[in-house]
């Protein structure tokens, strides 16, 4: 027994050793930091212990503007990107000729550079001294006036970022759903049209229930992964994240680190600390709301 | 509700599509199914017997060829409207639903004037529930069931809307060997207290003997006879029934008619009525061998098991087909196994001859053997 467990410890060592080092240590680390007040990181020296990184980052505008930022992305990309998978999915599966080639279709931003396309979407966007950009000139067509989606008012440009991240994640979530709908077995479809059953009660008591376990495996992490959004709001509003009024929490935590009002990590710490009480929160009402409607 | 199958031929594309020739799954395949009868289709796996029950399901559409429930075509109805209940092979129970939301399922599809109360939907599955006897289990779902049980609500589910015709598709092969005697038996016994007519497919020749009106043998998507159990096993029109149905098997041995004589190796076994000189397979049914010191066939024992009320000596022949001759006697006769042959009389009736290139039966009994 002794010798079992002895062996079975030393092959568990190189990950021991890896997650220690790479997960354990560092989120320690951030607890500490998070603690330490007036933290100079020239000196590694601090005055004391307490609450107050958090007061500040609580009462930080900038901070208060990307948990706006971060909650409004959450909460219209989240249901509305995995709506619209849905949607594509169930369209992809009942139709028979070039599927293949929709399926590669939709598949592929999943394959391209975030950056790239944030680069894409800017310039299909932006409205310069040249030119008003092609969504506007879209626009005039419908008779509406040019908006500066990149530099011009919140609504507009949280409106880019939110068509941008749906853009992103949709790939990856049709990919999950048309192999999830896939594997609703035949027969359970075949017994349903013997008995005479609607379309619409096949969808909401047979295809839904079926998938509802890969569908919140999306929506948990389909949260989870807006809350952590960041580069997006790079690739389309560049480094100055604050300035432009679209920084999310961890953009926020990026540049009390590195950018140029950087070189806080006290700071940085108590706002990651944050997102990650908001995203256990959130993930652990999906949980409990799951229990009650996800069947097996 | 009467079924009457005419001329039904269903043809699928290959599935590989370099080769372009069909599969004939179906070939005009005619049959009327009476009412109120439990009717066996009855094959080898890829025989055809499947897509004869999805074509009276109308979830496969045929080639050619019309179905007619009663008087009503139904060749070109969707399933739906064909108001048959099928009990699939694997069930197809939604799992997420408890039984009684199961059988209940059917229920809520009804439209206009036929559409029920909630309270009339639970005792109409409940009725079904009691027929089935799983109206104790209603609250579970259909994982925490055992196969036996899962079975019953399928059934209770295929009858809850009072089909005209009731399908099962192999309906017992994922139970267990006691719980096949026991569902068989339950089948039977629902099919009798509802009267409907029922088709039910399987590859298991015993279960499709012991609970059928009438049996369809089928191969490679062509009847090769249809009558009741009894007669099918007692006159198997070709080669290829006679070897499907009956454990255990039925002996094949190649010999020869010669002088109005059967002949298996150089043994003349039995006479024959006035026929000409031709080389046959002779078929023995295992019940068919009557140990006698002068009997007319020999063949080299191998032993005997015996197994309560009979015994099965186990032999072997130079032109029989089978691994082992196995042929089935009384008990009390006593076989001396020390010897290293035995001898059998051949009863004539438990003989079948056939044409060794075209399979069809040949007979051979003398008109005053014949009823």
């Amino acid at each position: 027994m002794g010798k079992n467990n002895l062996k079975a410890w030393l092959y568990l060592l190189p990950a021991i050793l890896f997650l220690g080092a790479f997960m354990v240590y560092p989120l320690i680390d951030v607890l500490i930091y998070s603690a330490e007040e007036g933290y100079n990181s020239a000196s590694q020296t601090y005055f004391g212990v307490g609450l107050y990184n958090y007061s500040y980052v609580l009462h930080d505008p900038y901070f208060l503007q990307a948990v706006k930022n971060t909650f409004i992305l959450v909460i219209i990309t989240v249901p509305l990107s995995t709506g619209f998978a849905l949607l594509i999915s169930l369209a992809l599966n009942s139709i028979k000729w070039l599927r293949n080639l929709f399926q590669t279709i939709y598949f592929l931003p999943y394959v391209t550079n975030t950056l790239a396309v944030g680069l894409v979407f800017m310039i299909l966007f932006k409205k310069n001294a040249y030119t008003d950009g092609l969504v506007n000139l879209m626009l005039r067509l419908f008779g509406a006036g040019p908006v500066d989606f990149i530099d011009g008012p919140y609504a507009a440009k949280m409106f880019v970022l939110c068509f941008y991240t749906i853009w992103v994640v949709l790939p990856f979530k049709i990919l999950i759903l048309t192999s999830a709908l896939a594997s609703v077995k035949q027969d359970y479809y075949n017994a349903a049209r013997i008995d005479a059953t609607p379309k619409w009660r096949i969808f909401t008591r047979i295809t839904l229930p079926m998938i509802s376990p890969m569908l919140f495996y999306l929506v948990i992490t389909g949260f989870i992964g807006a809350f952590k959004a960041y580069s997006d709001a790079v690739a389309l509003f560049g480094t100055d994240l604050n300035a432009a009024g679209m920084n999310t929490i961890v953009g926020y935590v990026y540049d009390m680190l590195y950018g140029d009002s950087g070189g806080f990590p006290s700071y940085a710490s108590a706002a990651a600390l944050i997102l990650f009480a908001i995203v256990l929160t959130i993930t652990c009402i999906n949980l409990i709301i799951s229990k009650k409607h996800v069947h097996y | 509700m009467k079924v009457i199958l005419q001329n039904l031929t269903k043809r699928f594309p290959n599935r590989n599509r370099k080769i372009h020739t069909e599969v004939v799954a179906v070939n005009d395949f005619s049959f009327e199914i009476p009412d109120g009868k439990l009717i066996g289709l009855l094959g080898p796996s890829g025989c055809g017997k499947s897509t004869t029950l999805n074509l009276i399901s109308g979830l496969e559409k045929p080639t050619s060829g019309k179905i007619f429930f009663g008087e009503d075509d139904v060749t070109n109805l969707p399933p739906e409207r064909r108001g048959v209940g099928l009990v699939f092979q694997n069930y197809a129970l939604y799992p997420h639903l408890t039984a009684l939301q199961n059988i209940m399922f059917p229920l809520g599809n009804l439209k206009g004037d036929q559409k029920l109360s909630k309270e009339e939907m639970v005792e109409k599955a409940f009725e079904a529930a009691k027929l089935v006897q799983i109206d104790g289990l209603m609250e579970r779902k259909p994982g925490e069931m055992s196969g036996g049980q899962q079975q019953r609500v399928a059934i209770a589910r295929a009858l809850v809307k009072r089909p005209r015709i009731l399908l099962l598709d192999e309906p017992l092969s994922n139970l267990d060997a006691r719980l096949r005697l026991q569902t068989r038996e339950e089948i039977k016994r629902i099919q009798r207290e509802t009267g409907i007519t029922t088709v039910f497919v399987t590859h298991d020749q015993e279960e499709a003997m012991s609970i059928s009106d009438l049996i369809v043998v089928m191969k490679e998507g062509v009847i090769q006879q249809i009558g009741a159990p009894q007669e099918v096993y007692d006159e198997p029109k070709n080669l290829f029934v006679a070897k499907f149905l009956g454990t255990p098997p039925i002996n094949v041995f190649s010999g020869e008619i010669r002088g109005n004589r059967l002949w298996i190796g150089g043994e003349a076994i039995l006479s024959t009525r006035p026929l000409p000189d031709q080389k046959v397979k002779i078929t023995i049914r295992p019940e068919g061998f009557l140990p006698k010191e002068d009997g007319a066939l020999s063949l080299d024992l191998i032993g005997i098991e015996v197994m309560g009320r009979d015994t099965t000596v186990v032999s072997k022949h130079p032109d029989c087909e089978n691994v082992e001759i196995r042929s089935i006697i009384s008990s009390e006769t006593r076989i001396d196994t020390a010897r290293s042959n035995v001898r059998f009389e051949i009863k004539p009736h438990k003989t079948f001859v056939y044409d060794p290139v075209t399979e069809e039966r040949i007979d051979f009994l003398k008109e005053e053997d014949h009823g």
